[in-house]
């Protein structure tokens, strides 16, 4: 007993610490990849604090923490202060939360720690073997939200409530596409464990983006819309809503809201990986059964987190290569496209594991070839009826639906 | 004004083709762009170990300069036209009687407030004798405000620090007492 809670102790300090330096230094790497999309160097100057050591600018982290931790703690007179005290920390604790069961590599055999008394294997996962790990995922996920509407309506301001306002309505009504395109694959890996579903990509040699394509891009722009990055930044557009919901907050408060931003992203980009980009797995590199020897594990450790921040680099790019979205756009993106699109993506996947899979062994092909074709097929039938049917365009904007107006003049 | 008001005209969107309706090849072309852009040459000049490359001196707008004449005597006939010009009223001009015959008075203080300079470059336009001008020195800081009020002195300085590279217009030179003018 004591033995499991040392480990998991040990496993909280180990991510919570690896999980915030990354989001310390991601912000470095934003603004390193702002500057060089706009032909710029970006900060490459603090370095060691009180030499000449510059780094190329890795100490700027330091520098923007230590910024904002010394910044004077005050609370503004027309706030409430309870909500504005609790928004903030709310939304930071349910972001750090979820990374309770996100695995972040495979199981370390004991073998080369058994000298220190260990004899059971590390799951690199704080609370491995939750049963239900996606759909608390998702419950804490839809806790974030109220978070950032406590803090716009706290602070009474009405750019803070304009933010927290459009931020509830877009974080739910992205809730659902995103829960439909992880059923997809909950489905063909046959559990809600995010490890097992990883092994059964590992095992099939397949990874889910190959075989449910449709359901990637809809987990994709979900998860974009989800950590409130840029297409569908609308809660905190600096040229609309001065800061969205966080306008009114500053210092540490801030900070709290900035790093859960980090925090919500890196989460995003750990579950992309996880349930569609084959989580560790790489062919003919780390094996695929789930006992390995320690070097297989720690080489899985590296894949995975090198994919992470590979989609994470991905986020970043499209940041300064997409536009954001009009809100009636981000909503018809939302219920016209995407929840249709994870629908037809859930009974498709359905269908193939009621019908198809044995229809194609009979034929002599192997689930994964069936469920791929099955997959792509799915994709440009629908991709092409919702490119004929185009349905954002029919939107209810006042100006544009008034057909009376049309009518009479003729256009 | 209402929206079926004859007055308003009302303009359709372009709709979109497909290609733009499934936004997949747009994005192709703006990641292009933008991973273009992120491995090109990049424009930063690291200010104080570079220095910015100025193309053109002579038309750079920068720290102002008083101008010497051969003598090394003020050029400045204390007209008061670069002063009456400038639209921040910075240039400060105290006239005096002139001690050399060639003209009828010369500035006895002639000050320029770069805090309220707005760098415009109209008094250099308006000098008929071509005595002040702005020089392409741009870095230009001070530790108080009264530091950055430049006095005759220090705008003489400018000139003998950067005459070499910037060397002074040539400029017919007025005549402007009126015992020589045999009108």
């Amino acid at each position: 007993m004591l033995y499991i809670t040392i480990e998991a102790l040990v496993k909280i300090a180990v991510l919570i610490a690896g999980v915030m330096g990354a989001a310390a230094y991601l912000v470095l790497v934003e603004r390193w990849m702002a500057a060089w999309v706009q032909d710029r160097l970006g900060p490459n100057r603090v370095g060691v604090p009180l030499t000449k050591i510059r780094l190329f600018g890795l100490g700027q982290p330091i520098a923007d923490g230590g910024k904002l931790f010394f910044k004077a703690e005050y609370t503004p007179g027309h706030v409430d202060k309870i909500a504005y005290i609790l928004a903030p920390l709310v939304v930071f604790v349910f972001a750090l939360v979820a990374f309770a069961i996100v695995p972040f590599g495979s199981i370390l055999p004991p073998a080369w720690l058994a000298s220190w008394g260990i004899k059971e294997p590390i799951h690199f996962i704080v609370a491995p073997g939750v049963d239900a790990a996606l759909i608390y995922f998702l419950v804490v996920g839809g806790v974030a939200v109220i978070g950032v509407v406590l803090g716009g309506w706290a602070s009474n301001n009405k750019y803070s409530l304009f933010g927290s306002l459009r931020s509830a309505a877009q974080l739910l009504s992205y809730e659902l596409p995103l829960g439909l395109a992880l059923l997809g694959v909950a489905l063909i890996g046959g559990s809600l464990r995010l490890d097992r579903l990883i092994l059964a990509q590992a095992e099939a040699g397949v990874w889910n983006v190959f075989v449910q394509p449709l359901g990637f891009v809809v987990f994709c722009v979900a998860a974009f819309a989800e950590a409130t990055r840029l297409p569908f930044d609308l809660p905190e557009s600096e040229q609309e809503l001065v800061g969205g919901y966080h306008t009114e907050y500053f210092g540490v408060k801030l900070m709290l809201f900035l790093v859960s931003e980090y925090l919500h992203m890196i989460a995003a980009a750990f579950l992309m990986v996880i349930l569609f980009l084959g989580g560790w797995h790489f062919w003919g590199l780390t094996g695929s059964g789930e006992a390995v020897p320690w070097y297989l594990a720690l080489l899985r450790l590296i894949v995975l987190v090198g994919k992470v921040g590979a989609v994470i680099l991905f986020f970043m790019l499209v940041r300064w290569t997409w536009l954001r979205f009009r809100y009636d756009q981000l909503m018809g993106l939302g219920w016209k496209v995407m929840i249709p699109l994870g629908v037809i993506n859930l009974l498709a996947t359905a269908v193939w594991l009621e019908f198809g899979r044995e229809a194609a062994l009979r034929w002599g092909w192997p689930p994964a070839l069936s469920m791929a074709v099955w997959g792509w097929l799915t994709f440009f039938v629908s991709a092409a009826v919702f490119l004929l049917w185009d349905p954002i365009a029919e939107d209810n904007r006042p100006l544009r639906g008034n057909s009376l107006s049309m009518n009479k003049l003729g256009c | 004004m209402k929206p079926d008001d004859a007055k308003i005209a009302w303009i359709k969107e372009p709709p979109l083709g497909w290609a733009g309706r499934s936004y997949l090849l747009l994005f192709a072309q703006g990641v292009t762009t933008t991973l273009r852009h992120f491995f090109s040459r990049k424009l930063t000049v690291q200010s104080p170990e570079e220095r910015h490359e100025i193309p053109d001196p002579l038309i750079y707008r920068g720290v102002h300069r008083l101008n010497r004449d051969e003598q090394g005597r003020v050029k400045c006939v204390a007209c008061f036209l670069c002063a009456t010009t400038c639209p921040a009223h910075c240039i400060d001009i105290l006239a005096a009687e002139s001690p050399w015959p060639d003209r009828e008075k010369y500035p006895q203080s002639f000050t320029i407030d770069l805090l309220r300079c707005i760098f415009c470059g109209m008094c250099e336009e308006a000098c008929p004798v071509g005595a002040i001008e702005l020089t392409s020195l741009y870095d230009l800081a001070g530790k108080s405000r009264e530091e950055m009020v430049f006095n005759k002195q220090k705008l003489l300085s400018v000139f003998d620090r950067t005459k070499d590279a910037e060397p002074p217009p040539v400029v017919k030179q007025y005549t402007l007492s009126l015992s020589s003018n045999n009108m």
